[in-house]
């Protein structure tokens, strides 16, 4: 399955992937928050961010197209927005909001795709960050997965009863569809929620221990900061 | 003969109205094999759910002596391991290591103990090979020895597996019925298959409408339902 794909990276082995979770988290709000207080008109301090991303896939030994592309997934979504504003004639601006967004998004999946889920969750519990939003991004994760493959499914039982028909769009067809997957990951959801119960969860992911904050993670930790507020206040 | 399971007047009633449970008097002896048979939807699998808290009606249920109440849930869910009828729904974790310590980690186990306890059991169901493997892609018989491995490492004293054969090849069933007659746990079986029940259950029972309409010999009682295909 398609998502298999970033659960594989997230267990890989490289000097990203070593660095302990509470470090990347850290660099990822440092990272995102110098990103998006950075203004329109700094348009070499987005590139030098890239560029930052870069180094950072390639120390993951990720592959660069295939979270590039992942990441401008978010690109429809933040393009709505920044149609608006180019109609309201700020076109520097336009830009740096589809910047932005796809920059948060390609340092976000780098972290999930060099962190396994449980360590970035263990992190943030480490951080006292609420125990419900960790069980919903916990729950969410892999309740999409669930989904994602119910889709994957039925759009091969339709496709194998489409015939000869080619590039008609049925919304009632679509509207079903829809209705069902619904219908249908809802209930696998409950199936797993109840294995997971007869196994005895009781509303916690049990996290392994966390280990030692090592110097090399420090090491990272600032280097990180000092790139970004070089960017952000240099640039 | 210690009781595993004595269940006295369960009755079940779904949000929708369905009454699923008619009044089911159970009992499973420690060590016995049973096989549940009946139509779809006559309310083996209803009935299986209760067994570990996961649905709750109205009646009573003892497990290994302990009756199913709130403060009793979580060590009776330790006593009752459920292997589910789809293997997918039941293998949510990365990897199948992970997947198997998810039970121990939760008994509280150390994350050392659970994992050298679910190395153990995966070497025993014969899935040493797929340690770091991703659930998603072990074939059907593979999943299921990972699904058992799971329940198996949370040492229950009963097994309730339902429709362990769904999904199956005949080698995969082959070896599955090998691996269940060498456990120890006393079993309820929800099944079809009456070859499986006659190949692992000493005993049979046949619901019917959310009733227990019969219960013998399992020969006794495939030949009184007719539950063969020829």
């Amino acid at each position: 399955m398609h998502h298999l794909v970033i659960d594989r990276w997230s267990r890989g082995s490289s000097p990203l992937h070593a660095r302990d979770p509470r470090a990347k988290l850290a660099v990822l709000l440092v990272f995102l928050v110098a990103v998006s207080t950075t203004p329109p008109r700094a348009q070499i301090a987005f590139v030098a961010y890239a560029a930052l991303l870069i180094v950072g896939v390639r120390l993951a030994r990720l592959p660069l197209g295939g979270l590039a592309g992942r990441a401008a997934l978010v690109l429809p979504f933040s393009a709505t927005f920044a149609l608006i504003t180019l109609w309201s004639g700020d076109a520097l601006r336009a830009l740096a909001l589809a910047e932005k967004s796809f920059l948060s998004g390609m340092a976000a999946l780098l972290l999930v795709s060099s962190t396994p889920l449980t360590a970035w969750t263990a992190a943030l519990e480490s951080w006292r960050a609420p125990r419900m939003l960790i069980l919903v991004i916990q729950f969410v994760y892999r309740y999409l997965f669930v989904i994602a493959e119910q889709a994957q499914r039925m759009r091969w039982a339709a496709l194998c009863r489409r015939g000869n028909q080619k590039g008609y769009f049925d919304f009632s067809a679509a509207a079903g569809l829809l209705g069902v997957l619904f219908a249908r990951s809802w209930q696998r959801a409950d199936g797993i929620y109840h294995a997971m119960l007869s196994r005895g969860f009781h509303g916690r992911f049990v996290p392994s221990p966390p280990a030692p904050f090592r110097t090399t993670d420090a090491i990272f930790c600032s280097s990180c900061f000092a790139g970004c507020l070089a960017i952000r206040l240099l640039l | 003969m210690t009781r595993a399971i004595q269940v006295q007047g369960l009755r079940y009633r779904y949000a929708d109205g369905t009454q699923a449970l008619n009044g089911i008097d159970f009992h499973l002896d420690a060590g016995e094999s049973v096989a549940l048979f009946g139509a779809n939807g006559s309310g083996k699998t209803t009935f299986v759910l209760h067994l570990n808290g996961l649905l709750r009606g109205e009646g009573s249920i003892e497990i290994c002596g302990l009756p199913l109440a709130d403060d009793t849930l979580q060590d009776l869910r330790s006593k009752v391991g459920v292997v589910f009828q789809d293997s997918d729904e039941q293998l949510f974790m990365p990897t199948v290591l992970e997947d198997v310590a998810f039970g121990p980690l939760n008994l509280g186990l150390s994350p050392e103990d659970a994992t050298t306890r679910a190395r153990t059991v995966l070497k025993r169901v014969g899935m040493a090979h797929a340690f770091d493997r991703a659930p998603y892609h072990l074939s059907a018989g593979e999943k299921k020895r990972v699904a058992i491995a799971g329940v198996l490492a949370m040492d229950p004293e009963i097994l309730v597996l339902d429709e362990p054969t769904t999904f199956l090849d005949p080698p995969a069933r082959r070896d599955l019925v090998t691996l269940l007659r060498g456990l120890p746990q006393a079993k309820v079986l929800v099944t079809h298959d009456a070859d499986l029940a006659r190949a692992l259950a000493t005993r049979a029972v046949f619901f019917d409408q959310g009733r227990i309409a019969g219960e013998g010999e399992v020969i006794e009682i495939v030949q009184r339902f007719h539950w063969e295909y020829s």
